[in-house]
Order: C-alpha cells, then sequence, then structure tokens
C-alpha cells in the first residue's frame, strides 16, 4: 500500500487549483445558504477526516474517539461566543449558567474571556488531551484492536461526563452559537456565515498541506513504518510511542479546529457530536475515500455528507441501509477506498475483466507476497 | 448483580467470537437486539388461542430461539462478509458496524412479523440440505436439490410471515418504538433470600447466565467440537494441518458466541423495553469486560463482568456511603458526584484505562513469547 500520488502535469495541476480557488470565491453567490452552510459544514468535516487519515492511514491506529476532540475544540469556541456576547445577562456570565442556579463563572472558563487564547485553545486543549491520552496507551503498548476499544471507551466516559454536568456545560443541551455576537455581527446571520465558509475553505487548504508535509520525509516514513511492522521500528532504535504520541495530537489538533467550525456554521455544539456513531462516522470517511490518501479524506468526507443530506432527504429511512452496504462494500470490495483504487490497479483491472486491456503478466509470487505484507 | 449476569451472557459470547477468532464484531448488540426481539415474538403467539394454555412456559421457548434466530444470522454474516476479511481485525470492525446499522434499520422499517418469515426461511434454507439422505448429498444434482429446499424455504417464509401478521395484529406494522416484554406470572413478585430481596425476573437472568456459562465451558472442554474449537484458536495453520476443517469450526464458533448474543438479549427484554437501539448499550460495556477479562479466558470474563456489575451498583447507587457512613467529608462529596448511572459510568471506564495502564493485557493474559501480543 505505498503512498502514490496522482501524477498529474504541472499544468493541470494549476488549472484544478485555479478552479478550486474560484468555486470557494463564487459558492457564495451560486449556492443557496441553505446549502452554503450545509457545504461549510462538510468542509470543515473534512478537517477532522484529515486528521483520521493521518493516524489511521499513514500510522495504522484506529482511532474511534476522534469525537472527543472534535467536541473539545466545538466547546471552546462555543463558550468563547457564550461568554463575549454574555454582558446584557446577569452576573455578566453566558444565560444557562442562570438556570443553573451558578453565580460565577467557573475558573476554567474563565482564561475564555480573551479572544487570542480562546483561538488557541481550539486546537491546543485537544491536542494536549489527545497527546496525554495518546501517550497512556501508547507506553503501554495497547495497540490494534485494543487501542480502537480503548479509545471509544474515553469516547463513551467523555460523552457521559458532559451529558451529565448542567452547571458547568449545560449537559445534554448544548452550548448554543447562533445568537451569539462576533464583531458586532450575529454568528448565526448570513454574512456570518458566509465569512465562516471562507475561512474554512482555507482552513482545509491549509490543513491540506499541513498534512502533506506531515507525512512528507523521515517523519512521514517512521509513522509508515509503524504501521506496517511497529516492533521493527523499535528494533531499528526509533522509539514510535513519542512519534505515535505526536500523530495523535497532531490528529486531536486538528479534530478541534473542525469542531470549532463545525459548530460555528451548525450553530451548536452539544454532547451529540461525542456519540458513538459519529466517530465511526468519521473513519467511513475516510476509509470510503481512501486511506493513506490525504485527498481521499477531503472528498470522502464532502461528498459522503453531501450524499447523506440529500438521500435523507428523498428518503429519510434508507440511508441507515445506504451507509451499512457502504461499509461493508468498501471493506470487502475496495479496502484502500474509491482513490485508492483508481491510483491503484483498480481501473485497468475492471477494464481487463470486460476484455478491453490485455493482462500485464507478473509473477503470482510477487502479488502473494506484497498482500501478506499489508496484512498487519 | 443481574446487569453483571447479562453482561457476562453477552460478553461471554463476545468473548467466544473475539478471543477465540480475533474478530471484533460489533454487531453483537444487534445480535442481542434481536434476541430480545424474538423474546418478544414468542410471547406474541403464545398469546394465540393455540398455545395460549403453555403461555408460561413462553421465556424457555424463547431461549432456544433466540440462541437460533441470532446463531443463524450470525452464520450468515460469517459466511458472506467475515470469512473474506480474517486477520484483518480493523476491517472487521468496521464491516460489523455496517452491518449492525442495516440491522438496526432492518429492525425499525421492516414489519415484524415478516421478518420473523424471513429468518424461518432462512433456517429451513440452511438446515434443509443438511438433513437429506447421503445419497442425495452425493449426487450429481444436488445443487438442484439445495437450490429447490431455498424455494421451499422462502414460500414457507412468506406464508409464516402472513399466517403471523394476519393472527397477530401488533406484529403487522413496522415501528421503531421500544416493545416491553412482560414476564409470565410466575415470574412476577420478588424471593427472598439471605434476608434480602430479590425481584424473580433478576433471579432467573442469573440461573439462565449461570446455566449457559456452565454449558459453554462444559462444550469447549469436553466434546469434540470444543476441542477443535481450542485447537484452531491456539494454531490455525497446524490445526488445518492436523485435518480439522477450519471453516467448519469458524462457523460453529461464529454461530455460539451470535447464539449466546441471543440467549443474553432474552435476559435484556426481561429487564427494560426493547427497541432498536438496546444493542448499542450493551457493546462498549461487553468490550470492555472481555478486554478485562483478558483476551481468549472464560474465567477472565466471568471475574470481570461481575466486578464491573458489582462495581456500577456499588457507585452508581451511591452504596458506599451506606456501608461506610462516616468517611471523611471530601471523600463522600466525590462519591456522591459519581453517584448517578451515567457518572457511574465514567467512573468504571476511566478505572478500567487505569487498570490497563498496570496491567495491559487484562486479568489473566494468556502467556507467550510473541513480539506482538
Amino acid at each position: 500500500m505505498e503512498f502514490k500520488n496522482l501524477k498529474l502535469s504541472k499544468k493541470t495541476t494549476f488549472i484544478v487549483w485555479v478552479v478550486i480557488i474560484a468555486f470557494v470565491i463564487a459558492a457564495p453567490e451560486i449556492l443557496p445558504v441553505f446549502r452554503l452552510n450545509l457545504l461549510g459544514r462538510y468542509l470543515s468535516l473534512a478537517i477532522v477526516a484529515l486528521g483520521v487519515d493521518l493516524i489511521w492511514g499513514f500510522t495504522g491506529l484506529l482511532s474511534l474517539g476522534q469525537g472527543i476532540f472534535f467536541a473539545l475544540g466545538g466547546y471552546c469556541a462555543a463558550m468563547y461566543l457564550q461568554i463575549t456576547s454574555s454582558s446584557e445577562f446577569p452576573n455578566n456570565i453566558p444565560e444557562f449558567f442562570g438556570l443553573y442556579g451558578v453565580d460565577n463563572l467557573p475558573f476554567f472558563w474563565e482564561p475564555f474571556r480573551s479572544p487570542i487564547f480562546s483561538l488557541f485553545a481550539i486546537w491546543v486543549i485537544p491536542a494536549l488531551v489527545a497527546g496525554m491520552l495518546g501517550f497512556l496507551v501508547f507506553r503501554n503498548r495497547i495497540k490494534g484492536v485494543y487501542f480502537s476499544i480503548l479509545t471509544q471507551a474515553s469516547l463513551l466516559v467523555f460523552f457521559n461526563f458532559f451529558n451529565g454536568q448542567q452547571k458547568l456545560i449545560n449537559g445534554t443541551n448544548g452550548l448554543k452559537t447562533d445568537v451569539t455576537q462576533l464583531f458586532g455581527q450575529m454568528v448565526g446571520s448570513e454574512s456570518m456565515q458566509r465569512l465562516f465558509f471562507w475561512v474554512t475553505s482555507i482552513l482545509v487548504i491549509a490543513a491540506w498541506f499541513f498534512a502533506k508535509w506531515v507525512v512528507k520525509g523521515r517523519f512521514g516514513n517512521i509513522l509508515i513504518g509503524i504501521r506496517d511492522d511497529e516492533p521493527r521500528v523499535r528494533f531499528t532504535g526509533y522509539n514510535p510511542v513519542i512519534f505515535k504520541t505526536i500523530i495523535f495530537s497532531i490528529a486531536g489538533g486538528l479534530a478541534g479546529i473542525s469542531g470549532a467550525l463545525y459548530t460555528v456554521q451548525s450553530g451548536i455544539v452539544s454532547p451529540q457530536f461525542m456519540t458513538v456513531p459519529f466517530s465511526i462516522e468519521m473513519v467511513i470517511w475516510v476509509a470510503v475515500g481512501g486511506r493513506g490518501t490525504l485527498l481521499g479524506a477531503i472528498l470522502g468526507a464532502v461528498f459522503i455528507n453531501y450524499a447523506k443530506s440529500l438521500v435523507s432527504e428523498a428518503l429519510p429511512a434508507s440511508w441507515m441501509f445506504i451507509q451499512g452496504g457502504l461499509f461493508i462494500l468498501v471493506v470487502t470490495a475496495l479496502p484502500e477506498g474509491v482513490l485508492g483504487w483508481i491510483q491503484g490497479d483498480g481501473p485497468r483491472n475492471l477494464l481487463q475483466r470486460f476484455g478491453l486491456k490485455r493482462k500485464i503478466e507478473t509473477y503470482p509470487s510477487l502479488e502473494v507476497n506484497n498482500k501478506e505484507g499489508n496484512n498487519e | 448483580m443481574a446487569i453483571g449476569s447479562v453482561l457476562l451472557v453477552a460478553a461471554l459470547g463476545l468473548a467466544i467470537v473475539f478471543g477465540l477468532m480475533g474478530v471484533i464484531n460489533l454487531a453483537h448488540g444487534e445480535l442481542m437486539m434481536l434476541g430480545a426481539y424474538t423474546t418478544y415474538v414468542t410471547q406474541l403467539i403464545f398469546k394465540l388461542p393455540l398455545l395460549k394454555p403453555y403461555y408460561d412456559a413462553y421465556v424457555i421457548v424463547s431461549i432456544f430461539l433466540a440462541f437460533i434466530v441470532s446463531g443463524i444470522v450470525g452464520i450468515l454474516l460469517e459466511k458472506t462478509v467475515i470469512r473474506k476479511l480474517y486477520g484483518s481485525p480493523l476491517e472487521t470492525l468496521l464491516a460489523t458496524w455496517g452491518v449492525s446499522l442495516i440491522l438496526q434499520q432492518f429492525v425499525r422499517s421492516v414489519p415484524l412479523a415478516y421478518g420473523t418469515g424471513l429468518v424461518i426461511s432462512l433456517i429451513i434454507g440452511l438446515f434443509l440440505p443438511a438433513t437429506f439422505p447421503l445419497k442425495i448429498k452425493e449426487s450429481i444434482n444436488f445443487k438442484y436439490f439445495k437450490f429447490s429446499s431455498w424455494i421451499f424455504a422462502a414460500l414457507t417464509g412468506v406464508l409464516t410471515g402472513n399466517l403471523i401478521s394476519s393472527s397477530v395484529s401488533k406484529l403487522s406494522r413496522a415501528s421503531a418504538r421500544n416493545v416491553d416484554v412482560t414476564a409470565p406470572a410466575w415470574m412476577r413478585g420478588q424471593v427472598e433470600i439471605l434476608g434480602t430481596a430479590f425481584p424473580k425476573t433478576r433471579l432467573m437472568i442469573i440461573i439462565i447466565t449461570l446455566i449457559s456459562v456452565i454449558a459453554i465451558t462444559l462444550f469447549l472442554n469436553q466434546s469434540a467440537w470444543g476441542m477443535r474449537i481450542r485447537a484452531v484458536t491456539q494454531n490455525r495453520e497446524m490445526s488445518d494441518c492436523l485435518g480439522i476443517s477450519t471453516e467448519k469450526v469458524d462457523v460453529l464458533t461464529f454461530g455460539i458466541g451470535s447464539g449466546l448474543a441471543g440467549v443474553a438479549g432474552v435476559a435484556v427484554s426481561l429487564l427494560g423495553s426493547v427497541g432498536p437501539n438496546v444493542g448499542g448499550n450493551y457493546i462498549v460495556g461487553c468490550f470492555m469486560v472481555v478486554v478485562l477479562g483478558g483476551v481468549g479466558n472464560l474465567l477472565g470474563t466471568v471475574f470481570a463482568s461481575f466486578g464491573i456489575g458489582i462495581m456500577t451498583d456499588l457507585i452508581g447507587a451511591g452504596r458506599l456511603l451506606s456501608i461506610w457512613p462516616d468517611m471523611p467529608l471530601p471523600l463522600s462529596n466525590t462519591i456522591n458526584f459519581f453517584a448517578t448511572t451515567s457518572m457511574a459510568r465514567v467512573m468504571i471506564f476511566a478505572l478500567i484505562v487505569i487498570f490497563l495502564q498496570f496491567k495491559p493485557t487484562g486479568l489473566f493474559p494468556q502467556k507467550g513469547r510473541m513480539v506482538e501480543s
């Protein structure tokens, strides 16, 4: 499962970029507000998918708990917005505190009065939490399936905790952002949403370049080494714990940014972001798009979500069937995802099957060996 | 205790599938749900005039039915999806999640009567060929016989589906609402044991649990197939070389594991109402039990599930305070903070994560000298 880039000439690359940028600038004019908002949300989900791809596609850690970091980022953003626009409420604190008889802002929300701190908190806090969690888990060489189950369990821990704490974070109801103010404007207003769309698009592109930079070079090679044969990496003298922790916290930070952007565009953050299905969905976007291909993660997140909203509008009951079928199909038939399939031998094999292209003769043993190497 | 025993039956099935086969089955919770719905359907069918006199026995019948239904669905799952994915647990995880979504939605949008018909036709279709005399099995035309038995099975399924939906109106419409299973008269009320009152349903659940644990242990340790299963667990290639059909063993193991999920489903239906989402509440707990107990170890599963069940009760209901009334104030405040069901789960999972820091391979780890644990 080598990481291959689509081989495009410089000219095509340039044209593709021009088209993308033109679309991003023009999108608010073409699309109705509702669709634009949806697109913006899905683009922000692409960022978390990038993080999942980094840890799963490149390092081989299947985390089912990305929802934790996603929601943490969302809560940081929402709390900042709530606090800045709370001046008309008693005690200068957000309205919901009054409902539960809390008079003073809990001390850990105090720093969120400052915009700069909040801007950092959105990605630093999830990254720190991820780093800590990751370090504890990786230090004990818990990996593979156990890692997945543990992350899922910690997701439940966080979910139950956030669900139960009315006095600190408004519990099940979550924090609303669409009626709060930023720069003297309603966050839910049309012009702000347009701004958020642009910010999201820029950040998706930035995150993509960042992820490309991370997996390039020696650091990326070690990550792939960990994925393919961790004991060997350890015996070669590297300490996989550090690398895994770093990449896990990077993914956490990306999830945090994504969560914040998603929150401001959907208008609410609630413990629903931490449910088990949502976190598994993130993995599915990457799996469908093609793990180990960063572009696949982005495209997977955007297209699957768009399909989801379209299908749910038309036939509400059938989305679960389609989603379930998609899982099974991708896992059994396209283990490298759609993009991986295109980049690999997929199209050629398909053409061969219909007799449109001649078979390429290879040594069967070579293929068999390749497959065995990927089983880890 | 009852929560612990439900967890135990469910986790037992999971421990077999996960520990012995290395397959992560996220659809396990949905197999439990199928078991619970089987109980519901059996209950309604037993209310029909023909079977009315035997109504009290429906729980016993439904245990076996649930085992068969979930087992069949499990076998089907193994044959179609999981077979292709051995050796890559992460992929199975995703595929079985997909299966669980489909099963959930299936229960929501297909009337239960037709679901029953479908399951019946599956059972007949899978087992009828096995009952043919040897002469037919060896003949060249066996596949035609097989095919015709499938047609027969489908017809029976449709007919029973229609029959049930016409006779039991509750089952003829699809609904996503939760349904309730009412325990028969002899299971209501309480029993006094050692001065404390136990509800009879919970005792029943504990008895079911004990029986299934004993049965499984006996099966794995005494029977020929149990030995084969253990052999395949320990060394798949070697057992294959020695003439054990690993394929059959896989199907059997998965079937038994899923069947146990069905039995757990019966227990769940006795505890509370049954809905399409009932499986999701248990699945993570089950995995924690299996991980905590040590993979591939039934004794560890038993200890871990009872441990988790009792701890949930102690912390969630604030029992520690009543046992030890005059503990220091900060400690009692902490305990009060965690004395709700959801916070108890937070606490339990946190404790498990901390515990795994010290013993990453669970309570009773398998010994070995592998680089990869």
